[in-house]
């Protein structure tokens, strides 16, 4: 009982004697530590499923959140000094191959390349990894960040029925530097055999590891064959930059080209066209943000539930604590504090359990989500929600303890 | 001898804050349970009603959709020569040559573009497809730049509405009517005639040929007739069988991430519901020695405090079951991956969806009882008295 009479003191002495009033609150809150920590303890079983039940919420938000910024991976790792020309019509009409020529005699651009959607399928559907045509030379030289070595570059190069992968996907299905990998045509019919000339890495965790390129020109031969009015066209022309701060202009002095033409063009920065196809999917985006705040609802409710229970099972003690002379703040900061800690104890093991997890779930996706990174905003997010979490779920449960008549907290039983 | 019901109610009467805390915790995860479902149902209900089962798509072999698929006019002809083809009122086949393709257009509430489907259809195209009918202006004359959209198109993109024009393929485009597909795929076309769509888009060929059969029976034939001709290099659907196709991938990806979803967050309400029936346990203890004395087993206090945890799942099963019905109103429109075009659909709530939520919640409540009812009928009588 002295103890806590000298516990009261540091609000009264505090103007005269810094060092003891430091030593003081210093104690106080040692004091107050040890009263949450031994408070917290009290309903072990109750505490643990708590936590479990935070950890579970803290790791589903931090997953969730992943996943979405997982559809901006593409727009995150686009170069600044990259434009995309595509027809105006929609992506899905292509361009004659002889705007390169003209694209390159614009101002501001330094080299052009094509690429051109392949759509095949291996072995069946499920299976889906991104294939492209490409200009191989120029395309290459266009994405610094796609690294192959000199030798698989060349072998690549010379090899007209060649391809290359991502080391993710090389992975995925086990390929070696040699094997033929065949595709069966949805948009350009038929059973395509490519052999593997090189594996790529990326430069940085950002870039995409699960896609395969081929030699647009092996394309365009078989369909100057069989269909020859496709032939001699391209989806998408890739166009780099001088200076990325003329953008703008560039992009319009091309589309400017081909005005009132039979494919008129629509210029991009590489960001705005993947960010276009993100914005196609934002209504399952918004759904999945939704989601993931409705789990920290759900556990907030579950928090508060436990808190609420805490507080009315102590109402008797907070009643005798106050009658003792500790204020309503001091109970009040029992109260929180104890949230506090079991809400941020399940903040931090489910911040730790998401990296294993989110491993996991990245290797059940395949490549359907080539990029799954944990940002640190996530992190912050996460650890920022168990907080809430805690105060709110504290909220009323310390009002009340802290305005509690101490008789009729005395007078109340369980 | 059973504990009465009223018992079980009034103990959740009592402790108000925190059944309502708890059922609404379940709630919650019930009503994202069942919006996932209706949303995967609304999905495939739009699309399972885009088709008519006497219908048959016809489209180039190993293409997966109709705008990458082509027809060349030769191989039309041949498809539509086939005795199977049901023969219309004025004694031609019912058959339609439809090129489709996908435009970029903004949506009106962002801006932000999105691809639309263009169809281009003959007037038997609406002959074999009943469901359609104008709700605003009139149809599109043949022969001319005029288009009709469908509701939900007219609604989501700009330029799209009745009387406005849209600029694509080097020509405006004049909407001289809106129509409505009744909740199906087609809501979510713009279409024109198809000779015209073929001119503006410079296309010589088309991108599917739909008929109807004549004996709804035959279409096994049919498809084999198609597939096995040598100057076919064409695929047969039945036209239900092909849209249902093309909801798969979209409809599969929302009730795995929905039911993944729903399951992990279950365990966060099964929590909330051990902790609640502990506490209610533990407060209750000698209340539950003197239950046994006056008689009861130790089956009825298992069963009494199981009921319980059940009325609170069911609470919060009801609850969220009310709140997710709300969400019939509303209507999402997104693009579908496979076919990589915008499609509108809305939450469609069935009776089986319904039964499902009830369950899950039921099932949480049940999950979250046993261990706590387990604890409260395995006590002895002395010591639950001595409790006190």
């Amino acid at each position: 009982m002295p103890r806590v009479r000298r516990l009261r003191a540091p609000g009264a002495h505090c103007g005269k004697l810094c060092a003891s009033a430091c030593r003081s609150v210093h104690r106080f809150f040692v004091y107050l530590l040890r009263l949450i920590l031994k408070n917290s303890l009290r309903h072990k079983l109750r505490t643990i499923l708590t936590v479990v039940g935070i950890v579970v919420a803290i790791t589903a938000f931090g997953l969730l959140h992943t996943i979405v910024d997982a559809w901006y991976a593409g727009a995150n790792a686009s170069s600044s000094a990259r434009l995309v020309t595509r027809n105006s019509i929609s992506l899905t009409f292509s361009l004659p191959l002889n705007y390169a020529q003209r694209i390159r005699q614009v101002d501001g651009v330094t080299g052009v390349s094509w690429a051109n959607w392949f759509g095949g399928v291996y072995i069946t559907e499920r299976n889906f990894f991104p294939q492209f045509a490409i200009d191989a030379p120029t395309y290459l030289a266009a994405y610094p960040e796609f690294l192959l070595s000199p030798e698989e570059k060349k072998a690549f190069f010379v090899d007209r029925q060649g391809c290359i992968v991502g080391r993710k996907l090389a992975d995925k299905y086990g390929w070696k530097v040699g094997d033929q990998i065949p595709l069966r045509g949805t948009i350009f019919p038929g059973t395509w055999t490519f052999s593997l000339r090189g594996i790529y890495d990326g430069a940085d965790k950002g870039t995409d590891q699960s896609t395969m390129f081929f030699h647009w020109s092996l394309l365009n031969e078989t369909i100057k064959k069989r269909f020859p009015r496709r032939a001699d066209q391209t989806g998408v022309f890739i166009v780099q930059l001088k200076d990325p701060d003329q953008a703008a202009p560039v992009s319009a002095a091309i589309d400017a080209v081909f005005k009132n033409s039979l494919a008129e063009t629509l210029t991009e920065t590489e960001k705005a066209f993947q960010l276009g196809f993100v914005a196609m999917t934002e209504a399952i985006l918004l759904a999945i943000q939704a989601v993931s705040f409705v789990v920290i609802i759900i556990i907030m409710a579950v928090m508060a539930n436990t808190m609420a229970m805490t507080a009315r099972e102590r109402g008797s003690e907070y009643a005798t604590m106050k009658a003792l002379g500790f204020g309503g703040g001091y109970v009040a900061l029992l109260i929180l504090g104890e949230s506090l800690a079991i809400a941020l104890a399940g903040g931090v093991i489910g911040v730790l359990l998401t990296f294993p997890l989110a491993h996991a779930f990245a290797d059940a996706m395949g490549s359907l989500l080539p990029i799954f990174l944990i940002s640190d905003e996530t992190l912050a997010m996460q650890l920022g929600a168990a907080l809430i979490v805690g105060l709110v779920a504290a909220a009323l449960p310390a009002w009340r303890a802290a305005n509690i008549r101490i008789v009729d907290g005395l007078r109340a039983v369980g | 001898m059973r504990v009465p019901v009223l018992y079980i109610v009034r103990n959740l009467a009592a402790r108000r804050l925190t059944t309502i805390l708890t059922a609404g915790g379940m709630a919650l995860v019930v009503y994202v349970f069942a919006t996932v479902l209706m949303l995967a149902a609304g999905l495939e209900a739009t699309l399972v009603a885009t088709g008519q089962d006497d219908n048959v798509i016809v489209i180039r072999r190993g293409s997966q959709t109709e705008v990458q698929s082509g027809v060349d006019r030769r191989q039309a002809a041949i498809v539509e020569s086939l005795p199977e083809v049901a023969i219309g009122q004025d004694g031609m086949p019912l058959v339609s040559k439809e090129p489709v393709v996908l435009i970029n257009l903004p949506k009106r509430e962002t801006a932000k573009p999105s691809n639309v489907v263009i169809r281009g259809v003959t007037p038997t195209g609406l002959v074999i497809r009943p469901q359609v009918h104008m709700v605003e202006g009139r149809m599109f004359r043949g022969g001319t730049s005029e288009i009709i959209a469908g509701r939900s198109i007219a609604s989501g993109f700009q330029g799209a509405g009745l009387g406005e024009t849209l600029h694509f393929a080097q020509r405006d485009w004049l909407v001289v009517g809106v129509f409505d597909a009744g909740r199906t795929g087609f809501d979510s076309e713009i279409w024109g005639d198809a000779e015209q769509m073929l001119q503006a888009f410079r296309r010589t060929g088309f991108s599917a040929i739909i008929f109807k059969l004549a004996d709804s029976d035959r279409f096994d034939e049919v498809k084999s007739i198609i597939e096995s001709d040598p100057r076919l290099t064409l695929d047969a659907k039945r036209e239900t069988r092909f849209y249902a196709d093309q909801s798969e991938a979209l409809s599969k990806f929302i009730s795995y991430l929905g039911t993944s979803i729903s399951v992990i967050f279950s365990i966060g309400a099964i929590i909330g519901a051990m902790i609640t029936m502990y506490a209610s346990v533990a407060s209750r203890t000698s209340e539950i020695g003197t239950l046994r004395a006056l008689g009861f087993s130790r089956a009825a206090i298992l069963v009494a405090f199981l009921g319980e945890s059940l009325l609170l799942g069911l609470i919060g099963g009801v609850i969220g079951v009310v709140c997710a019905s709300f969400m019939q109103v509303v209507s999402i429109s997104t693009m579908n991956f496979q076919t990589f075009a915008e499609l509108a659909f809305r939450f469609v709530l069935t009776p089986g969806i319904v039964l499902a939520a009830l369950m899950f919640a039921l099932g949480m409540g049940f999950v979250g009882g046993f261990l706590p009812a387990a604890r409260a009928a395995r006590l002895k009588i002395v010591d639950a008295l001595r409790a006190a």
